[in-house]
């Protein structure tokens, strides 16, 4: 085999000509086209930021809705059947269009950041997973806006979502569009795989890296292995909407408890993979105002991947109820509760590490620290029913129904909350205002508490979940007024961030790069940060490279002042796997219109499928397939064909 | 101001995708770990099914390997071509890949003609039973993607006519070829599940 040809690379410090030169490589041109055309992960970040608390607010509004047809018995705001699609769409977009995507939003942000990369590694991937979270997001909510909205809960069982029962267009917008958004998420997953294992600075090896790193690159794996689950899944039910199949149709030999299996399968993981990132950010975000390193690192770090390796096997505490043979019960009730172990591994690590600190407290602080107390509440009544018999007993309660909430809003919505305080002086150069942002967490999490903490009581009081009303009848009544007022006060609370945001876009105290003596790489650069990120590479010598000073370096300092140029490109450094040693060059791809194409053309292809119009599918069909072909043409810029032939 | 660490800040370093070391080998890769696993959860669906079906769930409790079993050996053998292509260019030849990777495409182009024969010779229709519907959709996402390998098989031979690939530059290839490699391995999957397990008593 040919020798490799090796190029000498410039060491040196930052200067003006320098970064002068790396601005006019890596910068994003003005106006429409760039666009619809930029790869820049702080970009691509942003936007989903944005787009997913759009979702946020929608969601929330249909919460709105539902807690006021819920709070007081026989009431007829909504009819059942519109009932049925907006507590569908509010799960729906919760789940699938804001927790997840939110998350990926702020890794894609902060990832090169934090890694001391200049992008990801598949820049145009990045675009596209966002372009068809976006397009895919659009499509499930045109069903619910002409009345097609998904109306079987998230969870969509047969054979209520099957076409004997649920005629309409509903399940087809919803099948459809989830086949479609799994595409989005599939593709975002290789991205952060391929991303730790390949850019990150040298000298970051992997028990050097946050653990918020950490919580993305477990979910991503998650990701990648479940996400045909449940593409599958709904793939199968439109087949058996349209075609005619009979997957499952007892009536033909099929079994309805496969869409349970699959839709678990996948749907136990992803509730992993909605959590994970969010407590890497609290494990990241909460020793910076502790003023110590995180107790516990790499407990905390194993923690995470065992959680999401026995994610894999707990999905059948979901099924508890359909009668499944008890061997199996047994197994994974079994598995349910040990799962609880490394999760208390992580509740006792942030504890420890508020007790040894100097906490400071701030808004950031309080959102972070209140997720502990939260997660607490939630993992206890999970760890409840993972016991089989007390699961029969609460099943299809309101029980569950506070369960998911303390998990998914204490879990997800709280770091996520803690996080825009956080990083959002990096991303904007502002702060937030810290007095507004008190009034922000205290409403919220005192609505969120009156909102949720009685509805345990509600589920013990055994009222059933997913009915559009009740008869007052043993307590629900004043139960449910109280859960619907806390439901109001909780949402002013987040009113108040998006205020909080908006107030301090304009006004905020100017933040400087490191507004809280922060530890990690991102803390390094410019609030907000060049296009390029790093005008030098760092060279990355410990867990903390900006607390070196204070915390004594053992294995020698980290450098951030000098370093790679790389500047003869659009250039980062690829490194190996494990210990981050330099491993080659990596040529990163210019702005490009594919990823919006390949979009525009599957958007196409899906509503062509809805519409079953055929020309429509070829039609988008033969798009995609152009815009891909154009996107994969190889390049000598990219040194995916020799440079020096025709 | 302190010494860069020589293994941390080389001197020099390789530019670019050199043979298959290149983040876009491990992107395809991941990526059909994905498809794998989709494949995995059809197979899942197939054997869940079939196990909880009363007996006589298989409409044909022994499925002829007449068309099938050869069918599956041309996709190998189409495979094993894609390899020796591969390795043409590894070597610096060009004529040789153009041929492989020509020869692939008709082959494969075979096999979805010989799959479509296969089909048509069978008794049953997409709803006749779930049996049914496992057998033409397993089947029919697995041609699908047949037809996608097929595309980048053509792709391959058109780059390699205009002379884009040498020894050192020439991910884009292995990329292409891993991708073909899974597509055979997923037939034999495909075949093993729903020819060989009905002989070795599943199902019936």
């Amino acid at each position: 085999m040919m020798a490799p040809e090796l190029r000498r690379l410039a060491i040196g410090t930052d200067t003006v000509e320098h970064e002068a030169r790396l601005l006019e490589l890596w910068e994003t041109r003005p106006g429409i086209g760039g666009f619809f055309s930029t790869v820049d992960h702080k970009e691509i970040g942003i936007r989903y930021v944005v787009t997913a608390f759009v979702f946020l607010a929608l969601g929330g509004l249909e919460a709105l809705v539902i807690r006021l047809q819920l709070a007081g018995p026989n009431l007829s705001i909504l009819t059942p059947d519109e009932y049925n699609q907006f507590f569908s769409t509010h799960g729906m977009t919760m789940i699938f269009l804001y927790a997840a995507p939110i998350l990926s939003g702020f890794s894609n942000y902060l990832w090169p950041l934090l890694l001391g990369s200049r992008d990801m590694a598949f820049p145009r991937l990045n675009a596209l997973s966002y372009w068809i979270y976006l397009a895919s997001g659009l499509f499930l909510y045109a069903g619910f806006l002409t009345g097609n909205g998904p109306n079987d809960g998230w969870f969509n069982y047969v054979p209520y979502a099957s076409r004997d029962y649920n005629p309409g267009l509903n399940q087809d917008f919803y099948a459809l569009g989830m086949v479609f958004l799994g595409i989005s998420t599939t593709v975002g997953a290789a991205n952060f795989i391929v991303s730790f294992f390949r850019t990150r600075a040298p000298g970051m090896s992997i028990n050097r890296v946050p653990i918020m790193v950490w919580g993305t690159l477990t979910a991503s794996v998650a990701n990648l292995l479940v996400v045909p689950a449940v593409s599958l899944a709904f793939f199968m039910l439109w087949m058996d909407r349209q075609f005619g199949t009979h997957f499952f149709d007892p009536a033909g030999g099929g079994q309805p408890l496969l869409w349970q299996h699959l839709f678990w399968l996948f749907g136990h993981p992803w509730v992993y993979a909605i959590v994970l990132p969010a407590m890497g950010m609290v494990s990241d975000g909460l020793p910076v105002f502790c003023r110590r390193p995180l107790v516990g690192y790499s407990l905390v770090a194993l923690a995470t991947v065992a959680t999401m390796i026995l994610g894999f096997g707990v999905w059948v505490h979901h099924m508890f109820a359909t009668g499944l043979p008890g061997l199996g019960l047994a197994f994974f009730s079994g598995a349910s509760i040990l799962i609880t172990l490394p999760s208390a591994v992580a509740v006792f690590a942030w504890l420890a590490t508020i007790w040894l600190g100097r906490p400071v407290i701030t808004t950031a602080f309080l959102f972070f620290s209140s997720m502990i107390l939260l997660f607490v509440i939630g993992g206890v009544s999970g760890f409840m029913t993972a016991s089989v018999p007390v699961d029969w007993q609460l099943t299809d309660t309101y029980f569950v129904v506070a369960h998911i909430h303390y998990v998914l809003i204490g879990i997800n919505v709280f770091p996520v909350a803690g996080a825009v305080y956080f990083w959002f002086p990096k991303m904007t150069g502002r702060l937030l205002d810290e007095r507004l942002g008190r009034w922000n967490f205290w409403i919220m999490f005192l609505g969120f508490n009156l909102a949720f903490l009685p509805m345990h009581l509600t589920g013990l009081l055994g009222m059933p979940r997913r009915v559009y009303t009740y008869a007052d009848y043993g307590g629900w009544g004043t139960l449910n007024l109280i859960t619907s007022i806390g439901s109001f006060v909780f949402a002013v609370g987040v009113l108040l961030l998006f205020v909080n945001v908006v107030k301090s876009l304009r006004s905020g105290a100017v933040a400087g790069k490191n507004p809280w003596d922060a530890p990690t790489l991102e803390w390094a650069v410019p609030s907000p940060p060049p296009v390029y990120n790093f005008a030098v590479i760092p060279t990355v010598s410990s867990r903390h490279p900006l607390w070196e000073d204070r915390l004594g370096a053992e294995g020698g300092r980290s450098i951030l002042d000098r370093g790679l140029l790389l500047a003869s490109g659009k250039e980062t450094i690829g490194t190996t796997g494990l210990d981050a040693e330099p491993l080659m060059v990596l040529e990163m791809a210019e702005d490009s219109f594919a990823p919006f194409a390949l979009t525009l053309g599957l958007s196409l292809f899906f509503v062509g499928l809805l519409l079953r119009s055929w020309t429509l599918t070829g039609v988008g069909a033969a798009s995609a397939a152009f815009a891909l072909l154009a996107w994969l043409w190889p390049q000598r810029a990219l040194d995916e064909r020799e440079r020096g032939r025709a | 101001m302190p010494e860069l660490a020589a293994a941390t800040q080389p001197k020099s370093l390789p530019v670019g995708p050199v043979g298959r070391r290149g983040v876009g080998w491990w992107g395809v890769s991941t990526l059909i770990l994905s498809e794998l696993a989709l494949f995995g959860y059809l197979f899942f669906a197939y054997f869940y099914t079939g196990a909880t079906a009363p007996p006589g769930w298989l409409i044909d409790p022994a499925p002829s390997l007449k068309l099938a079993l050869p069918n599956t050996v041309l996709l190998l053998a189409s495979s094993v071509i894609v390899w020796l292509g591969e390795r043409s260019i590894r070597r610096g030849g060009r004529a040789g890949a153009q041929a492989a990777f020509a020869i692939a495409f008709l082959i494969g182009g075979a096999f979805v003609a010989i799959q479509w024969l296969e089909w048509s010779s069978k008794p049953f229709r997409l709803g006749t039973s779930s049996y049914a519907s496992l057998y033409f959709v397993t089947g029919g996402l697995h041609i699908a993607h047949v037809i996608a390998g097929l595309l980048v098989l053509a792709a391959l031979f058109w780059w390699t006519c205009l002379d884009y690939f040498s020894v050192r530059r020439h991910l884009v290839v292995a990329a292409g070829a891993l991708y073909w490699h899974f597509v055979s391995l997923v037939s034999v999957l495909v075949l093993f599940t729903f020819y060989v397990t009905p002989y070795l008593g599943f199902g019936r």
